[in-house]
């Protein structure tokens, strides 16, 4: 008696429990559903607008403008029809004369005659029939739509940009490889000084390194520009490069922190072995490094290829040095009337570094997180 | 990164440390001094002179009138003086003034800047989304994009005939009169230039991000405990935990708000334009010093600019102690 109550009861919480877990999982279910529907909603409005550069940079000027036309580079199907190509639209054939009311079926006809209550059209798959009328306003007809995309707009931007758009590839990538350079030395140096030697005075320099990332540059620019106008620098690429090799405190923040977590035990007993300083930097710290420096690499070339104030200022009298940004600039304020081919235009700019984020990702998100969230 | 500004006093070393270095430090102090020489020089020559120089110019009378530098003479106060009556820096009754437009400017971009990516990390952090480094990455991708590109692309998105904004409004019902003009409308453009820069967001999303993921979890099965709610548990666990991370970024902000202009001078040709609503400050100073060429007064706003946000940031600092939380401090 005892052992069967035991049972039953036993077995009830199971019941129970099974039930719990079932609607558990069932509202989990209906939780991701919800959260993961959402964020495929909010992503998909977040990037549209690529949708939208590459829909438009196909377009004619006229298909950017035609009315009821779908968002995709399209024209109105057509049909020869007695030597002249009239336009195609979809008609519900319950309307026209001659056929039954109950049809539902919708054709797509080639108007011949067009009116306000009354249309005349034709059936391109049985031009037999001859014409015959419908009781439609065309105007409230749709069309089948055609995909007509215009490549030639791309073909124009490399032709009309100002300087040739070969020259201006070479441009921003040799501005972003010099800088490159000069960032990896200088940066790598730097924060090798940071994190491994204890010196008086050491965490003060710090100090200020960090407070230089919220120093305005504005407060800077006036002196600057000057200076380097005086020495004739001016539409040269050295205002650009120069400064590169003195260190920055983000790229060299990051770095700091990296080499900070590497074990000092390697580079001690390259000491005693009596390697120099820069020796251990080069054949014991810079080889375990590779993930922060690729970080530093990756950014920068983003950084060196949207920079748009720098070149602006010390190269707008140096045509043939222009990178692609100021060009795309300059091309908007040429041809801002065709949409079609500014979005040419900046399709063509932004599709370097979106390969470089396709091939290295994970080394931006891995630099950005040492950045932002250490202290 | 912030939390080392605060330790500023203790790190200020004394002469006398440097008498009294044994031999063995004084060579690590010449081998670290060597490794630092080139942010030294950098710094004093890019950024310290520089700045210094900046000062100084604004004393002087210093502009290129028809091509000739103008003998420099010390005018005291003069530029200052012109600042605080200049009715393009202040308002007057019937324009505003562009450290008004400015200020109006980053109270709509300023809080969009900080919750919309904040919002985006929380939704990645939630442990119901499936595929998180999908849409982490995916969200992050268009800050890659190159800013002129980034606002050409946005700008046809906003056309008030062809682009797809409107069309969406209208598609929803919205009847075309009322469509907004967006850049060219004094009354929609700053909400423009907000979108205009949407896709800047993916660094910080990142960054709280890992911010988020770096909260105990613990906590909020002890949050759980004490029966609290999602709302609760935001601001009274991950707010706090996070709020560094939100300093970091609103202080960054703030500096790039009163330096904003890079997008006014793309779009609209720096002009200004619709109705002067798009004269920043930092434009005007732009086209001070690069138009008209008067270096002195172009410095006297680099200056006022940089005291200001000096000023805000400090103020930013003085309300840090009741809202941002450092794990680790006993406070």
């Amino acid at each position: 008696m005892a052992k069967s109550l035991t049972q039953s009861l036993q077995k009830d919480t199971q019941t129970t429990l099974t039930n719990k877990s079932f609607l558990h999982s069932l509202r989990r279910g209906a939780n991701v559903t919800f959260v993961t529907t959402l964020t495929i909603a909010l992503l998909a409005i977040f990037l549209a607008p690529f949708l939208f550069m590459v829909f438009t940079s196909l377009k004619t000027r006229g298909q950017i403008t035609q009315l009821g036309a779908p968002i995709w580079p399209a024209k109105p199907t057509t049909v020869e029809y007695n030597g002249k190509n009239i336009e195609v639209f979809k008609v519900p054939m319950a309307s026209c004369a001659g056929s039954d009311p109950s049809d539902t079926s919708i054709k797509n006809l080639g108007i011949v005659k067009k009116g306000r209550q009354q249309s005349t059209f034709v059936d391109p798959s049985n031009l037999g029939a001859g014409e015959f009328a419908c009781n439609v306003s065309w105007r409230a007809l749709k069309r089948p739509w055609v995909f007509s995309p215009t490549w030639g707009n791309y073909a124009q931007v490399w032709k009309t940009i100002p300087g040739t758009f070969p020259k201006l590839l070479w441009n921003t990538t040799f501005y972003a490889i010099m800088t490159e350079i000069g960032v990896l030395i200088s940066c790598t140096l730097v924060a090798f000084g940071f994190a491994r030697f204890r010196f008086p005075g050491r965490d003060f320099l710090f100090i200020v390194l960090i407070a230089t990332i919220f120093l305005p540059a504005t407060v800077t620019i006036i002196p600057t520009y000057t200076f380097f106008q005086r020495i004739g620098w001016l539409g040269t690429w050295l205002p650009l490069i120069v400064p590169a090799f003195f260190a920055n405190a983000y790229d060299v923040f990051l770095l700091r922190q990296y080499f900070m977590t590497l074990p000092r035990e390697l580079d001690e007993a390259a000491m005693i072995d009596g390697a120099s300083p820069l020796k251990v930097l080069w054949s014991v710290i810079i080889p375990q490094s590779y993930p922060a420096l690729m970080a530093v690499t990756v950014f920068h070339i983003v950084y060196a290829w949207n920079d748009y104030f720098g070149p602006l200022i010390y190269l707008s009298t140096a045509r043939d040095k222009w990178p692609i940004s100021v060009a795309l600039s300059t091309y908007n304020g040429l041809y801002g009337q065709q949409p079609a081919l500014i979005q040419a235009a900046s399709l063509m700019t932004l599709i370097a570094p979106l390969l470089l984020f396709v091939v290295a990702q994970r080394f931006f998100v891995q630099g950005i997180v040492v950045t932002g969230v250490e202290k | 990164m912030l939390e080392e500004l605060s330790n500023i006093r203790k790190a200020v070393p004394s002469l006398k440390t440097f008498r009294d270095l044994p031999p063995l430090a004084r060579r690590e102090f010449r081998a670290g001094m060597f490794f630092l020489s080139p942010w030294i020089i950098g710094f004093l020559a890019f950024t310290l002179l520089p700045t210094l120089a900046t000062l100084f110019f604004s004393f002087l009378n210093l502009r290129i009138t028809d091509g000739i530098l103008s003998p420099p003479h010390f005018v005291g106060l003069e530029n200052y003086r012109q600042l605080f009556k200049d009715p393009q820096v202040w308002s007057t009754s019937t324009t505003p003034g562009s450290l008004w437009i400015t200020i109006r400017f980053g109270l709509i971009a300023l809080p969009i800047g900080i919750f919309v990516p904040l919002g985006i990390a929380v939704l990645m952090n939630n442990r119901n989304l499936k595929g998180q480094m999908f849409f982490r990455s995916m969200f992050y991708m268009p800050y890659i994009v190159p800013f002129v590109a980034a606002i050409f692309i946005w700008g046809g998105m906003l056309n008030s005939e062809s682009g797809w904004i409107n069309r969406a409004l209208m598609y929803f019902g919205a009847p075309k009169q009322s469509l907004p003009l967006w850049i060219n409308d004094v009354n929609w453009v700053y909400p423009s230039y907000v979108i205009l820069g949407i896709w800047g967001i993916g660094n910080a999303m990142l960054i709280m991000l890992a911010g988020l993921q770096g909260v105990p979890t613990e906590l909020y099965d002890a949050a759980t405990v004490d029966g609290a709610n999602g709302w609760q548990t935001f601001w009274k666990v991950t707010f706090p935990m996070i709020s560094p991370v939100i300093f970091y970024n609103l202080v960054l902000s703030v500096v790039g708000l009163f330096q904003y202009f890079l997008v006014p001078l793309v779009v609209n040709a720096g002009n200004g334009n619709p109705g002067g609503a798009t004269y920043f400050y930092n434009l005007y100073l732009y086209k001070t010093f690069f138009t008209f060429q008067n270096m002195s007064y172009g410095s006297t706003l680099a200056w006022f600019l940089f005291v200001v946000i000096l000023l805000v940031t400090m103020v930013l600092f003085g309300t840090a102690k009741y809202w941002v939380y450092y794990a680790g401090e006993s406070r």
